[in-house]
Formats: C-alpha cells, sequence, structure tokens
C-alpha cells in the first residue's frame, strides 16, 4: 500500500480529500505549472493547511500592534523576543494544542508542550518557565440557565465524570512533560464552561531567557551549506495531525483519529535542548528550526524561504524508525523532538560531534541551494519539487464574510435577582470559593515541578502572576525578574467579544503589575470556532480590534502567538477565548509583590483606577437593572444564580494604565506589604485568598483574618462579588499608610481604606452599616482548599 | 576542596546544585560527564536529580550502569563523599550504594511541594552542622520516593542509626499527614553504615535561599564542606 501511494495520480477529488479547495488546487498547478504528485501534494496541503498558513486570522491579525521599542522579534519567527535589559533577551510564545488533547489528553497535552519548548530553544534560548492556560467542560454536573437562549445548558454526571478524565490526562501530559525535562511549571489557569466539554483547550505558553547576541534565526543562508537532521527518528506518527486534526471541526469519529496525534518523549527532546544550546556555542550553526506541525515539510520550506534560498534534501538519509516509509509519509509525519539546522559548509563536524556525545542522531541530508527551489529526492529520483518562497508565502489569503449575531434581546427579567438588602451572604461566599472556578488549583499544581531551576519566586498562586528571577546564562548571577500571566474569559468574549478580549489583556497586565513587574509584551493564542461562520468570523474579528486596543493602551504589542480555529464539534462552537500571556519586568527581585496578607494591624487599601469623577459616575448609575446586567456575567451570577446573561462589566483602559502604573510604583518603593487585583469573584474573593495565602504561608495562630466595610450605593452583590475592572487591592502598614495615599493621588488612583488585617480569624464584612459576611476564615478556606481534589479525586 | 556534579543524560538539577555550591555557597564546584570514569580529583560527588535516560524503565536503573557510576562506587568504598538527591538517591538505591529502592508515590501522582524533614543523626558528614532534631523545610518534587526495604534491612538500619532524615509535620509530630509518599517509617533520607554515601529525595540545592522559600537546604552543604575541611585538617 505504501508504494502504491507513490503511484496515486492526482485528481481534484483527491486535492478536496486533502483539505484543498479547488481555487486552492488551480493555485498549486498555477505555482508548479504542472500537476502536483501525491506528495506535493501532501506538502501543499499542509503548508496551506488553517493551522499552517493563518489564511482567514492573517488578514485581521494585521491589525495588532507588533511594534515596540523593546520588541527584537516579532510575529514570524518560531517565538517573539524582547529585550530585557543586562543585554539579556526574553523569547516567549504561547500556543494550542486542543485537538489533539481531546482525542488523547495525554499525549496531546505533552506534546503540545514539547513543542512550544522546542519554539523556544530553537531561537537559542534556554526555557526557564512554562505556563498553561486550560479550559475543560464542567467537572461538575448541573445546569446553567442562559438568557436569549430557550434551552438550558446542561452537563450530565456522565459528561462531568469524561471532562474530569479529560483533564486528569491533560494535567498528567502537562506535568509529565515539563517535569522530565526540567523547565517549572510556574502557573496559568484552569477554566470551566460546559462549552468545552467535547473541546478542551489546552494552551501552553514558554519562556526562554539569551543574550542578544546568543538569538538564533531560522533563516537558510549560504547555498552549499550542509542541512543536518537531528533528534529523534521519523515515523508515521501525527501525519495530516495539522492539516486534518487542527485545521477541521470534529465530528463524532474524531475519536479514531487517534492516530494522528503524536507520542512526546520529553527526556529526548531534554537532549535536544542541551545539545542543540552547545552547537550553537560552536559558531559553526547558521541556522536552526525545529519540526513542529508539518515537520520536515514546515522546516525545509521556511527556513528556505525566510532565506531566499532553495533547499535540497534525500529523504533516504533521514532517520526512519520504520521500514518502508513513503516520501509522502516522510514529509507529513509530526513525529516530535526534531530539529533541521544549516550548518557552515566544512564545520559540519563540530556539530555533529556536539549531537554525537548526546546521543542524538545527526545526519546530513542535503544542502542550502540557489534559486529558490525545495527539492526532496528519495534514493536519488525527486520526488517533489516546489518554489519555496511561493509554497511559503503565497498561500491562500482568505477575507472570509463577517456577520454579526442578531443582537440578544435582554430585558432586566433575563437579568441576576439581588437578594434583599442585608442579607447575610456567608453562604453564597462559601459556595463561590468552592467552585472550581475560584477553588485553589493546588491539587492540579503540586503535580507540576514549579521549582526546578531555582528561580521560582512566585509559584502558582502566591502572586497575581508567577515571577521567575533570571541568571544570566553565562555567569548564573542574578539579574531581574520576569513575570508572566495568562488570562482570558470565554464567558465575557461569548457575551461581548471586544470588550471581553479587552479584559484579558488588561487582567494580564494587572495581573503582572500586581506581582511588581511593568508589563512589556504580550503573547496570544486565539481559540475559536469554525472560521467559514461569518459569526464566527466576526467574533474573531471584534476580538482582534479588542486586543489592538487594550495593547495599544497599555503599551504592550503582540510579540507572536497562535490561532486555533475549528474548535467545535457537532456544529457547535466553543466560547471565542483568546488567551492573553503578558510579560513584565522586574528589575529588583526583591520587591515581588504576593497575595497573602503578612501583619495583623495592615491597612487594607482598594485601589481604584477609576478616577473619582469616574468612580462617581459608575456609581450614580444607580438604576438597578443595569447593575443586575452587569453582575449576570459574573462568576457569582453562574455559580449561585445559575445563570449567564448581560454584558461584561464596561472597561475603562485609562483606568487600567493608571491602575498599573501606580502598582509597579507602590512595588518600586516597598511600600505595599500585599497586593492582589479584583478579579473572578469579586471584592469579597479577593481578600478571602489574601486571608487564605497566610494561613498557606504558616503564620502561626492566632490565625489572620479581616475586618472589611464597603460603602457605596451599589447592591451588596455587586459591591462583594462584581468584577469590574482596574481595582487592586493591598496591604499597608500603618506607617506606611500616608506614603501609599501619596503615591496613588499622584497616580490619579482612587484610594479608600476599606479595612484592617486582624488577627482573630474571622473575616468580617459590613455593607452600608449591615453585615453580610461573618465566618471564621478556616471554613472558607477548607471549602476554597479542597474542594477541587474532592471533585476530581471523588474523595 | 572541590565539588564534582554529574551530569547523566536527563539530569535536569546539576546547573541548580553547580549554583548552590558554586554561587550561593561560593565553593569550587564542576560538571562531571556521565561517560568519563574520571572525577576529575574531586573531594566530594553530588548525583543530582532528574530524570536519567528518562526513567522509562525504572528510576535510576539505566543510570547505575554509566561509566561514571563505576568511578563513583571505587570513590565510595574508599571513603569518599557521595550525596544522591533524589533522582540521585534512586540511583544510588540502584548502584547497592544504599539500601532500598523505590516505589510509586502511594498517591500514585507526582508531588511537588515543601515538605518538611527532621534531622535524625548529625554524626554525619551531610549533618554535621545540624542539629538534631532540627526540622528543615525543604521542596520535594518526585513521582517515586515511596522508599522501601525488608524488614530485617530496616531493622538494622534503625540499628545503625542510618536513617538521617524523616519527614514530619511542620511542629515535628511523625504524623503520617507529614509523609508525602508512603516511605517506610517517613523516611526521606539515608546513609550508608560507613556513614560516607547518603540520599534523600527532598532537594536541598532548591532551598539555598530565602526568596525562594527557605535556605533550610543550606545545612546539608554545610556540613560538607565542615566535613571535607575537617578531613583535610586531619591528614595535614
Amino acid at each position: 500500500m505504501a508504494t502504491a501511494l507513490t503511484e496515486i495520480k492526482v485528481t481534484p477529488e483527491i486535492a478536496a480529500e486533502h483539505g484543498l479547495s479547488a481555487e486552492e488546487y488551480a493555485r498549486v498547478k498555477q505555482i508548479l505549472g504542472r500537476e502536483p504528485n501525491i506528495t506535493e501534494l501532501g506538502i501543499f496541503s499542509v503548508m496551506w493547511s488553517e493551522h499552517c498558513s493563518y489564511k482567514s486570522s492573517k488578514v485581521h491579525l494585521k491589525r495588532l500592534p507588533t511594534r515596540g521599542k523593546l520588541v527584537v522579534q516579532g510575529p514570524g519567527e518560531n517565538a517573539g523576543v524582547v529585550d530585557i535589559g543586562d543585554g539579556l533577551v526574553a523569547a516567549f510564545k504561547i500556543e494550542s494544542h486542543n485537538h489533539p488533547s481531546y482525542v488523547e489528553p495525554f499525549q496531546g497535552a505533552t506534546t503540545g508542550v514539547g513543542g512550544i519548548l522546542r519554539d523556544i530553544f530553537t531561537m537559542g534560548a534556554r526555557p526557564i518557565a512554562v505556563m498553561d492556560s486550560l479550559r475543560f467542560g464542567e467537572i461538575r454536573s448541573g445546569e446553567w440557565r442562559v438568557a436569549s437562549s430557550e434551552k438550558k445548558q446542561e452537563t450530565t454526571s456522565e459528561e462531568a465524570a469524561k471532562n474530569r478524565r479529560i483533564l486528569d490526562g491533560v494535567i498528567r501530559g502537562v506535568g509529565g512533560y515539563g517535569n522530565c525535562f526540567g523547565v517549572p511549571t510556574v502557573g496559568g489557569e484552569v477554566a470551566f464552561e460546559p462549552c468545552y466539554s467535547q473541546n478542551p483547550l489546552v494552551n501552553a505558553l514558554a519562556l526562554g531567557i539569551a543574550r542578544k547576541e546568543d538569538l538564533f534565526f531560522a533563516k537558510a543562508k549560504g547555498a552549499g551549506n550542509p542541512v543536518i537532521y537531528v533528534g529523534a527518528k521519523t515515523g508515521r506518527d501525527g501525519i495530516h495531525g495539522a492539516s486534518l486534526l487542527a485545521s477541521a471541526e470534529f465530528t463524532e469519529e474524531s475519536q479514531q483519529k487517534r492516530p494522528n496525534v503524536q507520542v512526546g518523549d520529553p527526556f529526548m527532546e531534554k537532549l535536544l535542548l542541551e545539545a542543540c544550546l552547545e552547537a550553537m556555542q560552536t559558531g559553526a550553526v547558521v541556522a536552526i528550526q525545529d519540526m513542529g506541525a508539518a515537520g520536515l515539510t514546515c522546516s525545509t520550506v521556511e527556513m528556505a524561504s525566510r532565506g531566499g534560498t532553495g533547499i535540497e534534501i534525500d529523504l533516504a538519509k533521514v532517520p526512519q524508525r520504520e521500514t518502508g516509509m513513503t516520501p509522502y509519509e516522510i514529509m507529513l509525519s509530526e513525529s516530535q523532538e526534531r530539529m533541521l539546522l544549516v550548518a557552515e559548509k566544512g564545520r559540519e563536524q563540530e556539530v555533529l560531534g556536539v549531537f554525537k556525545k548526546w546521543g542524538l542522531d545527526a545526519v546530513v541530508v542535503g544542502q542550502v541551494t540557489e534559486g529558490g527551489l525545495a527539492r526532496i529526492k528519495n534514493h536519488g529520483s525527486v520526488a517533489a519539487e516546489i518554489p519555496a518562497h511561493p509554497l511559503a508565502e503565497e498561500g491562500p489569503v482568505y477575507r472570509r464574510p463577517i456577520a454579526a449575531p442578531a443582537p440578544r434581546v435582554e430585558s432586566p427579567k433575563d437579568w441576576f435577582a439581588f437578594a434583599p438588602e442585608g442579607r447575610n451572604l456567608t453562604q453564597n461566599l462559601l459556595k463561590l470559593l468552592a467552585s472550581p472556578a475560584i477553588a485553589s488549583k493546588r491539587w492540579i499544581t503540586e503535580q507540576y515541578d514549579t521549582s526546578v531551576r531555582t528561580n521560582t519566586l512566585a509559584g502558582p498562586g502566591a502572586s497575581d502572576a508567577a515571577v521567575v528571577r533570571i541568571k544570566d546564562p553565562k555567569t548564573n548571577e542574578v539579574k531581574r525578574a520576569l513575570a508572566l500571566s495568562t488570562d482570558g474569559n470565554g464567558r465575557w468574549c461569548q457575551l461581548n467579544p471586544r470588550v471581553g478580549a479587552m479584559h484579558a489583556v488588561a487582567e494580564s497586565a494587572r495581573n503582572v503589575a500586581a506581582s511588581g513587574a511593568r508589563p512589556i509584551a504580550a503573547t496570544n493564542c486565539l481559540n475559536f470556532g469554525s472560521p467559514e461562520k461569518p459569526e464566527v468570523m466576526w467574533q474573531f474579528s471584534e476580538a482582534i480590534d479588542g486586543i489592538a486596543e487594550a495593547c495599544n493602551a497599555l503599551g504592550t504589542p503582540i510579540t507572536g502567538g497562535n490561532v486555533s480555529f475549528y474548535n467545535e464539534t457537532l456544529g457547535k462552537s466553543i466560547y471565542p477565548t483568546p488567551v492573553i500571556g503578558m510579560l513584565g519586568v522586574l528589575d529588583d527581585v526583591s520587591r515581588v509583590l504576593k497575595i497573602a496578607f503578612r501583619n495583623a494591624g495592615d491597612v487594607i487599601v482598594l485601589l481604584d483606577g477609576a478616577s473619582q469623577t469616574e468612580t462617581g459616575r459608575h456609581f450614580e448609575r444607580s438604576e438597578k437593572s443595569l447593575f443586575a446586567r452587569e453582575l449576570s456575567s459574573s462568576e457569582y451570577s453562574k455559580t449561585v444564580g445559575g445563570l449567564v446573561a448581560g454584558e461584561p462589566p464596561a472597561i475603562d483602559l485609562a483606568a487600567e494604565k493608571r491602575l498599573i502604573d501606580c502598582l509597579a510604583a507602590l512595588a518600586a518603593e516597598g511600600a505595599v506589604e500585599s497586593a492582589h487585583d479584583v478579579s473572578d469573584g469579586g471584592l469579597a474573593v479577593t481578600i478571602a485568598e489574601s486571608l487564605f495565602g497566610s494561613v498557606g504561608a504558616g503564620l502561626a495562630p492566632p490565625a489572620v483574618g479581616a475586618n472589611v466595610c464597603i460603602d457605596d450605593s451599589s447592591p451588596a452583590e455587586l459591591a462583594l462579588f462584581g468584577e469590574r475592572g482596574a481595582r487592586a487591592n493591598v496591604s499597608v502598614a500603618p506607617t506606611k499608610l500616608a506614603a501609599v495615599l501619596a503615591t496613588a493621588r499622584q497616580y490619579n488612583v482612587t484610594a479608600s481604606e476599606i479595612g484592617k488585617v486582624t488577627r482573630d480569624g474571622s473575616f468580617r464584612i459590613e455593607h452600608k452599616g449591615r453585615a453580610v459576611i461573618d465566618s471564621p476564615v478556616d471554613s472558607l478556606r477548607d471549602a476554597w482548599a479542597n474542594s477541587l481534589e474532592w471533585t476530581l479525586t471523588g474523595k | 576542596m572541590k565539588f564534582g556534579v554529574v551530569v547523566f543524560p536527563g539530569s535536569n538539577c546539576d546547573h541548580d546544585a553547580y549554583y548552590a555550591l558554586g554561587n550561593v555557597l561560593k565553593k569550587p564546584v564542576e560538571f562531571i560527564w556521565h561517560q568519563s570514569q574520571d572525577l576529575a580529583n574531586c573531594d566530594a560527588i553530588i548525583l543530582p536529580g532528574g530524570f536519567s535516560y528518562g526513567d522509562y524503565l525504572r528510576t535510576g536503573a539505566i543510570a547505575r550502569f554509566s561509566p561514571v557510576m563505576k568511578s563513583v562506587e571505587r570513590f565510595a568504598n574508599g571513603g569518599g563523599l557521595v550525596l544522591g538527591v533524589c533522582n540521585g538517591f534512586q540511583i544510588l538505591c540502584e548502584a547497592g550504594l544504599l539500601p532500598g529502592a523505590m516505589m510509586r508515590n502511594s498517591g500514585l501522582r507526582f508531588i511537588c511541594r515543601h515538605v518538611y524533614i527532621r534531622v535524625e543523626q548529625t554524626d554525619t558528614p551531610f549533618t554535621n552542622a545540624a542539629e538534631k532534631g532540627q526540622i528543615l523545610k525543604i521542596p520535594i518534587a518526585h513521582s517515586d520516593g515511596n522508599w522501601t526495604v525488608d524488614d530485617a534491612t530496616l531493622a538494622e538500619l534503625e540499628k545503625n542509626r542510618q536513617v538521617i532524615f524523616r519527614y514530619t509535620t511542620p511542629d515535628g509530630s511523625d504524623d503520617a499527614a507529614g509523609n508525602p509518599n508512603g516511605a517506610m517509617h517517613n523516611i526521606a533520607g539515608i546513609c550508608n553504615r560507613e556513614r560516607n554515601v547518603a540520599g534523600l529525595m527532598p532537594h536541598p540545592e532548591r532551598a539555598v535561599e530565602s526568596a525562594l522559600g527557605s535556605a533550610d537546604g543550606l545545612v546539608i552543604f554545610r556540613s560538607m564542606v565542615e566535613a571535607l575541611v575537617g578531613a583535610a585538617k586531619a591528614t595535614a
């Protein structure tokens, strides 16, 4: 059968089976000036797949801001690169591995992590941290009323059990790869919505550092230079992973695509990392590119295209795991842990020697050529011959139809019904703290090695962002620290993609600032449904505009990322889910801010970027229905009211910017004891988490507590659980209070003293003079700390 | 005085051990490649954590056959100081330089968190700078730390005071709650009968600066330095 494949004559039907449209197939013939053979058709089909070519997203991605004075490398290389001072650069990028993780959760997740790590060290940067942004279907059964929809969203107990199994596989995969590879998995997010039940999202972000002069790029140069294949042998796994798995929606038969999922080997990747970095140090490496999606095809063609050269390789020389593989299979294999590099002619032995030392296959498989042709030979005969540049860069570009959906018609009766004023809300807080979305993710993150490489200043949950310090790659001297946060809110983007996307950017930047760092650049992973649906393209376009506007306002360019379309199963799309990975720099490693309260007697200060007058305006907007509309989109509404509706809170980017600058300044001054932004679950959850952090930090009893008074005109439930942005809570020693208030004034940020840290182990909140929360911290903490483990392990 | 950190394919705490010894303690340290039989005149050898050879077979089972292990064995038998951390401990068990074997953690999951261990013996080169009963907060990060051995060996180990670190609660009780992986007798670390070879599952090299959550691991490396200084004086 394998040999038969090479003899297949390509017909328009076969082209269609490869996912190429009639126009695309005509274009193939035009570029070649003839009919393609089957291998060439396979090459075109992966290179022009949505996953590799960005054909539906390209026209929109152009609207993202990608330049800035710190940006060394924007989108278009293996990873984005920014200058972080002291001659060092940070390479970082986020990527999706959604469909493989549904088909085979463990391997899907491992190869997702493996792929993004290779993208980083391909640039010459050593990976120092990984984060994962994960979304699953509900792991507890239940139902939710969705306003403007006839049907309720329901998760049955079988479905919840299946989602727990997917989560378990993904967690083991993420941990399994990073733990063995030796990079700390320092955080991320785990979120749950019914829409991810048949299509979980696994987005992995990796960060690496290098000296600026040691960066490498994937540009083939110098005709006659040898092309070297290194790493794992090529097998039949993952053929058409990019084109069939990642670029088509799911059906009930999708589980049969399991053979299209690749298998990860973190040990091999660790060897590859060390060998590549060592080989790069010889000075004999000209260019390097990892073999990820579309494997050997993508790496040969892109290196040649970027370098403006041609390339010629002989497949007979490619190390193979199986016998009888056809050129088609070798070119399309997505076997993991492989690299292609170009060495300086005459110095190939230096490079080969390094790989030999690490026990890795390294073989000269071809050479860089002039003339721009990618020529694939097999045992002397030509198996494929395609002009590299048109194949890589002149693929189809679509302006897909865009259509806004009919406006949702909602009235106040569709929105959250507030409890009577003065009602004790402690039980609701307890329920919220125990919900999978808010509950501690400790049970998950303890399965990740978070401390290897001894740089982790703030691991999962310690601070709003993960913070890792930087050691100079040559001297080991500790320089600054970097902060990272990944954020996205699919529910908000479903309700309003533009505003939801802006919130994702704002929250990630706020999180970075609340750890004490200055946000400098971002990467994005755009998870959407089928681009062939006009309403999905509308969501996409709106989200891009939202990200662009927010990134411009906050001064954080997008340096790269990934688009994942076709996230739908049986015709039903996921919520549009743009995920932002924000990077920040902290000049003084001793100034990391954490969320835990530290001392009884400290003053709790709520910082609000909305200036006095704007705050006033917000509260004057006292029509109760508008408050209800805002709360209806919150985690509180979903968990306590079983309702998803309304609009995300209005966003004020100027207010976000003021708050971010103020937090970074307060951190640099060493003026605050703790910081935690107000986000999922609102102010009450923010304060509760700062209390729990103190307990976790091992503070001796009598346990820490808090007394808080909130005085505003909005209903108690909105004041406690509303998720309006541009706010953060800090705790301040009484002696430094005046200085903190002065700094806040300087940044035009409203600072309100709302309470005190106590030592009586109780958490109390008064609203308009009435106690609305009153509970021992311990009982709240138990629910928060253990509920996820109870849910996932059935204990 | 010079420390050697062995690099097996798949070691991933080698850099951390190097940094702790070289940059924090400011002692001479160098890497030793697994294929080398030459220990480069080092006075103490660290077998670092990681996943040597991927640990696909059984933790440490392949690494023990690395060429370097022949030299490590000779070095240990000659009285040289050898410390195995995590995967290094597993390798020492596989190599027969320490008794016992590792099973999967009792919870069958990888666990990474700070744990508390109590220093049980101070008359070893790894604990001489600590106080007996001192409680150290040190991170673990492993899937296979459930140390086990036959009853007779265990009894002998206890009798010879070879159990040098035991998991405990923060306040020092032997409660099972302090034991993260199910190891027999809450054992976190042991030494050989001659007391010059030791292994432990927690990572002292990750606990050498308070900014990272704990500096309690320093006492283990300081003990080794003191032992080496003492030995040098004795021969001088």
